[in-house]
């Protein structure tokens, strides 16, 4: 680490906070029966089995369906950045029509990631509402008017500032950090 | 890697094993995409794909046409029976005409060898071969690996024995080169007379003994009888060529594996391939064609993505 990155969660702030957003939507569902949670590929598939996993350590009757949605056919920046991304697996092995989805993603930064998830979200059906929950929402650099109903932190950052978050399945620990990187 | 090593798809002859690989996973993505309830997506949408079709076909046109919409992108189909070729039009002509009304991509089906790589030197277009000729036709045979792979989990190792015409079927050599590059075995199976001079040349071994090569082979891949390429007689009769080299349900049934039948269509049954055969569980021939769409998606989804 170098000295101008900043820890935003360390790991016991990062397990708080999913507790949190956990209690959250319970305080705002009650019984889940009509809900299902989807991941945004690739990072956000992590909290949104966090979540899950909280929810039903909390209470046993709340198992929620979860699924992993991949959004590289609706990006709106294929031919305009680069070679085409490689696209990931997407798991939604359940019907969204007239369900409650609570759609999540790690980091809300310009908003077109999340324009792009509901567009495929919504090829799999009409659901009855939506809501947004992110780990980090970035303020000040949105380019669509998209915001988050459940939020983990707000950060104030400026552009050129990345926000790194690593989990203990992948990188080991639970930790949000952010940093310059270099020669950009 | 996530981007193709090539500009345009003339044959599988220019592609690497992990273009081929590329393909597939990207075609594993499309293949989910149009089982959902919307099957579209957005990404091609500011694309214009010109289909010429020189040549008739069934399939492969609708297969591509749907793989295109299924993109979003916007088409014009040409076919050649009722187009200013029959006034005497050269192709180059009457691609850059249509090329003028702003088309990215052309994909093309041509009774000429090589049509599709002489038509990518002169023009300014992304090209996939859709047939030239006795040539190639490269997405029939990375639907067919796509189809091996999806059913076996790897194409690698596997003995597969392409059955029939192979003097006058560009499904025959792509699908060789195809299934070498992916780390199959291949043997060729028919008349000496429908047999290429020299395809020993390639590493493919000949056997003409139809009961061999299916008790060696864990896929057996057979091949229409192309009789509107044939000016001359290359086997007596219909009725003797079905007799040897023909696959029938008692054949099937006396080898001691299951093996997977494959035909990339049109059938003609009764000739190639009796219809309990075609119609039974060891033939994918279905899942081939719905394959089609998705690899046909994925080929025209990285050409297309792919920076100049």
């Amino acid at each position: 680490m170098k000295h101008s990155d900043r820890i935003i969660l360390d790991s016991k702030q990062f397990d708080l906070t999913i507790k949190r957003l956990s209690h959250q939507l319970i305080e705002n569902y009650n019984d889940f029966s009509n809900t299902i949670i989807i991941g945004l590929q690739p990072r956000g598939t992590f909290l949104a089995k966090r979540i899950q996993e909280e929810l039903h350590s909390i209470n046993k009757d709340y198992s929620i369906q979860l699924g992993a949605l991949d959004v590289t056919f609706y990006r709106d920046d294929y031919r305009r950045q680069g070679d085409p991304l490689v696209p990931n697996e997407t798991e939604m092995n359940f019907e969204i029509e007239n369900k409650n989805v609570i759609l999540v993603d790690d980091v809300l930064f310009t908003g077109r990631t999340i324009r792009s998830g509901l567009d495929a979200m919504l090829s799999f059906g009409r659901p009855s509402k939506v809501e947004l929950m992110v780990l980090i929402n970035r303020r000040y650099e949105r380019h669509l008017p998209i915001q988050a109903d459940y939020i983990g932190k707000n950060v104030h950052s400026v552009v050129s500032e990345r926000v790194k978050v690593t989990w203990k399945e992948t990188d080991g620990n639970d930790e949000v950090t952010l940093y310059t990187p270099d020669n950009e | 890697m996530s981007k193709l090593s090539v500009e345009h798809l003339l044959g599988i002859k220019h592609l690497q094993k992990e273009d081929l690989e590329l393909i597939f996973s990207t075609a594993d993505n499309f293949k989910q995409v149009i089982n959902r309830p919307i099957k579209k997506v957005p990404s091609l949408r500011d694309i214009t794909i010109a289909n010429l079709f020189f040549e008739n076909s069934t399939r492969t046109k609708l297969s591509f046409e749907l793989a295109e919409k299924r993109l979003s992108a916007d088409i014009i189909n040409f076919s050649s029976a009722n187009s200013s070729v029959k006034k005497g039009e050269t192709l180059i002509d009457t691609v850059n005409n249509i090329l003028s009304m702003k088309v990215d991509m052309v994909v093309m089906r041509h009774p000429n060898p090589g049509a599709a790589e002489f038509l990518s030197k002169h023009v300014d277009a992304k090209i996939v071969n859709a047939g030239d000729g006795a040539h190639e036709h490269p997405t029939q045979a990375l639907l067919d690996a796509f189809s091996i792979r999806e059913k076996y989990g790897d194409v690698n190792g596997k003995n597969v024995v392409i059955v029939g015409d192979i003097l006058h079927s560009r499904v025959a050599l792509s699908n060789i080169f195809c299934l070498q590059k992916l780390g199959a075995n291949v043997k060729v199976c028919g008349p000496l007379t429908l047999i290429p001079k020299h395809i020993k040349t390639l590493g493919v071994e000949v056997v003409t003994n139809l009961k061999e090569a299916l008790k060696w082979c864990d896929v057996a891949m057979m091949l229409r009888i192309q009789l509107e390429r044939q000016d001359m007689k290359f086997f007596p009769s219909l009725r003797e060529y079905s007799m040897l080299y023909g696959l029938d349900k008692q054949l099937l049934d006396s080898l001691d594996k299951q093996i997977t039948v494959m035909h990339p269509g049109p059938i003609n049954r009764g000739v190639e391939i009796t219809s309990d055969v075609a119609d039974s569980k060891q033939s994918i021939i279905l899942n081939q064609v719905e394959n089609g769409v998705a690899v046909r998606m994925a080929v025209l989804y990285l050409l297309a993505g792919k920076k100049e």
